[in-house]
């Protein structure tokens, strides 16, 4: 692998980064009565929003359903994922200063297996909140249930819900697509210096 | 023959003064009903209703601050939608949300004279940097038992209230200098001082040699706004009225009108008005200061209260001042100056370039217009005219710039617009007149509905007035609204100044009585509107923050309840143990952190008003039961769709009875693994 190939394969490892500078994903709620909306913002380490106190606000608004309470400590993955996240930083920069091809595609599908993993993991838990209510909820709705959306909009009664990556998933899509054009760059100069060693092996 | 001509000619006083009122009457149009119709269509601007109208869901260009007078509060208008936006209670309780009757706001309303839960709030001040209001506090006068207190508005709610001693009716008052250095306040009433922060038990006819006024220089920390009496000046024993000060080459100078010169203690009416000039006092407020400051003051033991609200429990706490120094205009040359004013002057108000000083003259038939550099010459030049008390009174003539002639009658207020132009109230003549300060000559006038008090123009008392609306504040509505029975509300009308002529644009209904009021631009204030007090600073001591911390205690005949509030339940709804007699303390720390989203608290019975709890605050209502039963309580302010459920009951037993103290929200049973409480 070339200098360039190694730096940008640094780029990649590091831009998983960006998932501690910022949310990874963001679930807007608004209705008449919060025309100030109400954010809920996931981390890689932690739950937050567009105000200190948007969790109690979305468990007062949730409990008249009979939702389970959100805290950050219902989730053990807010306790893994960044040691997950730290792993593949390191493993990238490794990688790269190795510069054996290989690993950068091991490292690649990984990352997106791992990414699946997260994506499938976090619609389970829309799926468990949105599903799993008390029977005794002041505010029952025969067949409703009030798993927020995924990804794009979904009216839950009076609330419009919007669901949308953060910045910090920016870097897991940064992350693979630096590494697989690291992939597609070094086949050339993998290529290259096979033809060169061909060569000099001609030559000698 | 002759006994009719006499009759005539006695007559002829009074019929001129019936034809005066009568073309006072026209201009007001209360006359011919077909007439009043068209006067009033005259008097409006065709384009009034788009000039005031605030679409739903817009906001206001501009926040304004109305005293309520008799009511002892202050009532936000936005403008130019006239429409209320809060009460603000300062000086008297206030049912509504438990001020001055919550255990943490009672010591604000304490005095040297005890609980004292009423004033009469007559000016509220905007407080100001480099002499534009800053949008962070409002200062405001209690009249009836002398009080200064400062509102807050991040919170809009009163912070802190100062008594002022040596003070008998604080009506000139509180006047802030430019950077809030000082906050002055003034007495109306002159009293026999004791000189140990009292008054003497004197003879009412010991007037002319025993009374004294006094002016209170109160400091303002120019980081919190927190005030401090930092000294006084004995003044004469006249009647002092009103305060404005300079601005620009006048910035450190204050003025005052005074009546009652003629040191009169009774019937004032007729007493304090054989004077053909009463004064305008001028006093040099940094002189005030540095002489206080290099000992010039002396010191006499005083007897006043200190009531503020603390940021983090909000509970006030009161202290008693024990001293004052003050200072005598006699061993302070060049601090005070007199200037001969018409009789009886009311208001007192300086142009935006702090040159043209208007005495309002409420008994003349001229407005007369002081220079700020002409009474600095004549000081110069000891143009004096004789002195009172050892304070020289300089001549009339030459600190008078001019005269407005015939501005109309009983001019009482004056504001400017920024554009060279002071516009005067006419309470006699029920009129608005607009005039040029360059030549002293009448440019408009416009019929205000009835017997005006103060006008305000936006920023009309600083440096750059924002002058495209004027608020005129009357005495009087008559028919201008429904009819109500014998009592009105008092009107404010807004009219528009941003032409040639004045158009009135609207009308619109006032809480008690508005002497002055103050405005400022939205963007000043709006944004630093705190939306919720957080949980995590609450400091009261006896602030619950999760629900599992709730407790009851008794100690004594006292029964501690500190207990939460959140949508929609209370953690205790069920108490039980409480006995006939005692006193229960309900603290209530209401748990939302959510803007807009008070908890209110109230008990069957309570010989008190119901507690209204801001999102992450504690406040405490005090409950006697009398008698056994059962005693609900529940939530005043609609909170959610399941309001209406947020109740609980309390348990009163006979004194000595033996129910042990037991409390608890909700039964006690295994809870599914598939489900969970907000708890």
């Amino acid at each position: 692998m070339k200098a360039y190939n190694k730096i940008l394969m640094i780029v990649a490892a590091l831009s998983l980064g960006l998932l501690f500078l910022f949310p990874m994903w963001k679930i807007y709620l608004e209705a008449p009565q919060y025309p100030e909306g109400l954010e809920l913002h996931i981390w890689v380490n932690k739950l937050a929003g567009s105000s200190e106190s948007v969790l109690q606000n979305f468990n007062i608004l949730n409990h008249y359903i009979g939702m389970e309470p959100i805290h950050a400590e219902s989730f053990k993955e807010l306790k893994v994922m960044p040691y997950v996240i730290a792993f593949f930083m390191v493993t990238g920069v490794i990688i790269a200063l190795i510069g054996k091809r290989r690993l950068v595609l091991y490292w690649t599908s990984l990352l997106m297996v791992a990414g699946a993993v997260g994506i499938a993991d976090f619609y389970m838990w829309l799926h468990k909140f949105g599903t799993n209510l008390n029977p005794e909820a002041p505010i029952k709705v025969p067949g409703m249930t009030y798993i927020p959306p995924l990804l794009g909009n979904k009216q839950l009664l009076n609330f419009d819900a919007l669901s949308l990556p953060g910045l910090g998933s920016l870097g897991v899509f940064l992350a693979v697509l630096l590494a697989g054009l690291v992939y597609y760059f070094s086949r050339r100069s993998a290529a290259s210096s096979a033809y060169t060693r061909h060569l000099n092996s001609v030559l000698v | 023959m002759e006994t009719l001509i006499n009759k005539l000619k006695k007559a002829a006083p009074r019929a001129t003064l019936l034809m005066a009122l009568a073309a006072g009457s026209t201009l007001q149009s209360c006359g011919d009903p077909d007439t009043k119709g068209n006067a009033k269509d005259d008097a409006v601007a065709s384009n009034a209703a788009e000039a005031v109208y605030v679409a739903p869901g817009e906001h206001d260009e501009l926040y304004s601050f109305l005293s309520g007078g008799f009511n002892g509060q202050v009532s936000v208008y936005g403008l130019p939608s006239g429409r209320l936006l809060k009460i603000i209670p300062v000086f008297t309780q206030f049912a509504e949300n438990g001020y001055g009757y919550n255990e943490e706001s009672k010591a604000m309303l304490q005095t040297s004279h005890g609980f004292v839960p009423w004033d009469d709030l007559h000016h509220p001040k905007l407080s100001r940097t480099d002499g534009m209001a800053d949008g962070r506090w409002l200062f405001v006068n209690g009249n009836n038992t002398p009080r200064v207190a400062r509102v807050d508005l991040k919170t809009f709610e009163t912070v802190e209230i100062m008594e002022i001693p040596n003070s008998a009716g604080n009506h000139c008052s509180p006047y802030p200098t430019n950077n809030n250095e000082y906050v002055l306040a003034g007495t109306r009433f002159s009293v026999p001082l004791d000189m140990k922060g009292g008054t003497q038990d004197v003879s009412l006819s010991d007037y002319k040699d025993k009374f004294r006024g006094s002016i209170s220089f109160i400091k303002v920390d120019p980081e919190h706004g927190d005030m401090e009496l930092d000294f006084q000046i004995l003044v004469p024993g006249f009647d002092y009225d009103l305060a404005n000060g300079g601005k620009g080459p006048s910035n450190d100078w204050v003025f005052f009108t005074t009546y009652n010169t003629e040191k009169s203690a009774t019937l004032k009416e007729l007493g304090a008005s054989q004077n053909d000039r009463d004064y305008l006092a001028a006093i040099n407020w940094k002189l005030a200061a540095k002489y206080a400051a290099e000992g010039k003051a002396k010191e006499m033991p005083a007897n006043y209260y200190h009531n503020k609200m603390d940021h983090g429990s909000h509970t006030a706490k009161s202290t008693v001042k024990k001293t004052v120094r003050y200072l005598l205009p006699e061993d302070c040359p060049g601090m005070m100056y007199l200037l001969p004013a018409p009789k009886s002057p009311h208001g007192i108000d300086v142009d935006p370039t702090g040159e043209y000083m208007v005495v309002n003259g409420k008994l003349a038939s001229s407005l007369p217009v002081f220079s700020f550099s002409k009474m600095q010459k004549a000081i110069e030049d000891k143009d004096f005219d004789g002195e009172v008390n050892g304070i020289p009174v300089l001549k009339y003539e030459s600190v008078l710039k001019g005269e407005v002639k015939e501005p109309g009658l009983g001019p009482l207020h004056t504001e400017f617009d920024g554009k060279g132009n002071a516009y005067s109230t006419m309470f006699v003549s029920s009129e608005v007149v607009k005039w040029s300060l360059e030549d002293l000559q009448v440019k408009d006038r416009m019929p205000v509905y009835y017997s005006p008090g103060h006008l305000m123009i936006p920023g009309g008392d600083t440096r750059e007035p924002y002058g495209k609306y004027m608020v005129v504040m009357n005495k009087i509505t008559k028919d201008r609204f429904l009819p109500t029975g014998p009592e009105l509300m008092h009107s404010a009308q807004l009219i528009d100044i941003s032409g040639e002529k004045m158009k009135m644009i609207l009308d619109f209904p006032t809480v008690a009585e508005p002497h002055y009021a103050q405005a400022i631009k939205a963007d000043l204030v709006a944004p630093n509107s705190v939306k919720f007090f957080k949980l995590d600073e609450n400091t009261h001591p006896e602030a619950v923050k999760n629900e599992k911390d709730v407790s009851m205690t008794r100690n004594g005949r006292t029964v501690k309840v500190n207990m939460t509030s959140i949508r929609s339940h209370f953690t205790p709804d069920n108490i039980e143990g409480v006995q006939v007699g005692d006193t229960v303390l309900f603290h209530v720390t209401n748990l939302e952190q959510d803007w807009d989203v008070p908890h209110g608290f109230a008990v069957m019975g309570a010989n008190n008003a119901e507690t209204l709890i801001m999102p992450g605050a504690t406040q405490t209502l005090r409950w006697v039961p009398k008698q056994a039963g059962i005693f609900p309580f529940y939530c005043t302010d609609f909170c959610s769709a399941l309001h209406q459920e947020m109740q609980g009951y309390v348990r009163v037993s006979p004194r000595g009875s033996n129910v042990p103290i037991t409390f608890s929200t909700g039964e006690k049973k295994p809870v599914p693994p598939a489900s969970a409480s907000v708890n």
